[in-house]
């Protein structure tokens, strides 16, 4: 049975936000640690607090703490000891491998991320822009209150128009293809796999291999909680419309560049089950729209090539132990849209996102390290993921099609890495014992 | 159609001398340095002292893979191997195993799924009989890849008469081959 009383309900649910805020916060010294956190715990909700209120609140906070954070707030030796190695090391750390190089390299981020002074996390998700700026304004305060508490930065999130689907600043439909887990109480739609053993997500659970090994210590920090990648990730939105002109002669043609990048039409629909035109109806329904496989369905890539971005972060049926590589995703959009017909503004955009899983090595790593940005994925020899791989112009796109496949050399970067972290996503009562307001437990 | 073809002739064989660390500049993956690929792909060379005693339980083993294989032939095909081979061999009064394997994929990478799919077919028990092997292994896939990171021994050279070349491209031109000889025995 999952707690859900004390599982941050971030892990379990997707609120109707459609603003909020991040703000990065660093502590001096444990005490002023500890009084910040005593000032929020209380505002943060349980996964069956949030499902049984959804449609009343106005609000919804997450706490996260880095490695740094958790010495800064005072945990002692043998706990931060007990954490995984890449959790210490940090995501700026292991840069190199993720393929945070170049341009996406730790040293051009911005809002502290790369720096260790960063602590804690405080995820403010509110339904519309004054319920955020009541949020920012009640915590500018309790920072006020705290001595020793620094605010690094804030980003401030918001959803692009239209708003009655979720979308990135590209276009492209988002939110299609989350596993589920054993005891949400949800059902994954078809195609989406069977349920996930909680261990895949939660520490506390058993997972896909069985009972979890080396979790954090004591019991009673690690239950119910989780760790999350964080990735700010600027979409060059000119560039990308400037690409699909170039490669595209019609309003037509330049979906379906879109399309062949993603793997989805922009609306959604799954190339596999729509290969030649936009099914803007199969895009929008959940039943039919991401029930496909690529191992009987698209085996050569001539709907969905080998290195799209969809069949890169989900190989569905064409890779091994898929089960031990899901993830969760959350996060939102940030920044103006920029209007279709006109010029890049230079405005920073894009989309701020957490990934989370119980081990950032097996599922968020492998899936930064070998789809997204191993160059011999598949065997293509010399592409990443044309969304969110580190791209450098010097690499290719290949679309399978017969009699003779399209090959686009200098692919340009349409994403970019602005910052990241790793941060530990505690239960409740893992707060208030961060807190200080619990003892450590005797028995362990 | 493979970009690994055109790294290189697969008509010109090419050897590598690969400096003592076993890699040419450090990079690391997610468990620690990568080794890069040579004329003859990617691979291991793991080199640990067996438990005094287990040497026939280890032979024993080679009988039962065997079997496993047989009746599973597609079992490790996500792996893209070319070969595996098991040595036992003595120093002294001891005697030490070796684990050879020639496959098409960055060790570091795809560590866990070679690690969970031995696991699934028995082949990882034959290290329970190793020194110095974690006993909780099943569970604990860091731990094991620990053990073999520790007890791996980078080539010096590798040597390959057709350089590149991966098991699936070879499986390609083979089928490409048995096809054309069953065409030319219809036209006889």
């Amino acid at each position: 049975m999952l707690e859900l009383n004390d599982i941050q309900h971030i892990l379990l649910t997707r609120t109707p936000a459609l603003t909020g805020e991040y703000v990065f916060v660093s502590f001096r010294n444990p005490t002023a640690g500890r009084a910040w956190l005593n000032g929020l715990v209380d505002k943060v909700r349980s996964a069956a607090e949030v499902q049984a209120s959804l449609a009343s609140s106005k609000r919804w906070v997450t706490l996260a703490f880095t490695w740094n954070g958790l010495r800064a707030l005072g945990l002692d030796e043998a706990s931060l000891c007990s954490f995984p190695d890449e959790f210490k090391q940090g995501m700026a750390a292991r840069a190199e491998m993720l393929g945070d190089t170049g341009s996406n390299h730790p040293e051009h981020w911005v809002g502290g991320l790369a720096s260790p002074d960063l602590h804690a996390i405080a995820i403010l998700f509110a339904r519309d822009d004054e319920e955020r700026a009541r949020c920012v304004a009640e915590h500018a305060n309790l920072v006020a209150q705290c001595n020793g508490v620094e605010v690094l930065s804030s980003l401030e999130l918001q959803a692009t128009p239209p708003y009655e689907y979720a979308h990135d600043h590209f276009g492209y439909r988002d939110r299609l293809s989350q596993p589920v887990m054993e005891g949400s109480g949800e059902q994954p739609t078809p195609g989406s796999g069977g349920l996930l053993k909680p261990g895949e997500f939660i520490l506390g659970y058993p997972d896909e291999d069985g009972p979890q090994q080396n979790l954090p210590q004591p019991e009673m920090l690690s239950r119910n909680g989780s760790f999350m990648a964080y990735r700010r990730l600027q979409e060059h939105v000119g560039a990308f419309r400037d690409f699909l002109r170039e490669h595209g002669q019609t309003p037509e043609e330049q979906e379906l560049v879109a399309a062949k990048l993603m793997g989805r039409w922009r609306s959604g629909a799954p190339l596999v089950l729509a290969p030649n035109a936009d099914d803007a109806a199969l895009g929008a329904d959940m039943q039919r729209n991401n029930d496909f496989n690529y191992k009987e369905m698209d085996p050569h890539g001539y709907a969905v090539p080998l290195g799209a971005h969809c069949r890169r972060m989900n190989p569905r049926d064409t890779a091994a132990n898929m089960n031990r590589r899901r993830m969760i995703r959350r996060g939102a959009t940030y920044g103006p849209p920029l209007p279709e017909s006109a010029p890049d503004d230079g405005v920073e955009r894009g989309i701020a996102a957490f990934v989370i899983c119980a081990s950032l090595i097996r599922q968020f790593e492998f899936a930064q390290n070998v789809w997204i940005n191993d160059k011999a994925f598949h065997e293509l020899g010399n592409e990443r993921d044309p969304i969110i791989g580190t791209q450098d112009g010097t690499l290719e796109f290949k679309i399978p099609k017969r009699p003779i496949r399209k090959r686009i050399s200098g692919i340009p970067a349409f994403t970019s890495v602005k910052g990241g972290a790793y941060f530990f996503l505690p239960g409740l009562e893992a707060l208030r014992y961060l807190a200080g307001q619990r003892d450590v437990p005797t028995s362990s | 159609m493979s970009g690994n073809s055109t790294q290189a002739d697969w008509k010109k064989p090419a050897a590598m001398a690969i400096p003592k660390e076993g890699f040419f500049k450090l990079e690391q993956g997610r468990y620690g340095p990568t080794f890069p690929k040579t004329p003859a792909n990617y691979g291991f060379t793991i080199i640990a002292k067996i438990k005094p005693g287990r040497e026939a339980v280890i032979r024993e083993y080679g009988k039962k893979i065997e079997d496993t294989i047989a009746g599973l032939p597609d079992g490790l095909a996500v792996l893209r191997l070319h070969y595996l081979r098991w040595v036992l061999f003595d120093i002294g009064p001891e005697t030490y195993f070796m684990y050879q394997g020639i496959f098409d994929t960055d060790f570091d990478k795809y560590t866990e799924d070679a690690v969970a799919l031995f696991t699934k077919y028995g082949i990882n028990t034959i290290f329970e009989n190793l020194e110095g092997f974690p006993e909780d292994w099943k569970s604990n896939t860091p731990a094991f890849i620990k053990f073999v990171r520790e007890h791996q021994r980078p080539s010096f050279l590798e040597y390959a008469e057709y350089p590149y070349v991966s098991a699936d491209e070879i499986k390609k031109a083979l089928r490409l081959k048995d096809s054309f000889s069953a065409m030319l025995d219809q036209m006889q």
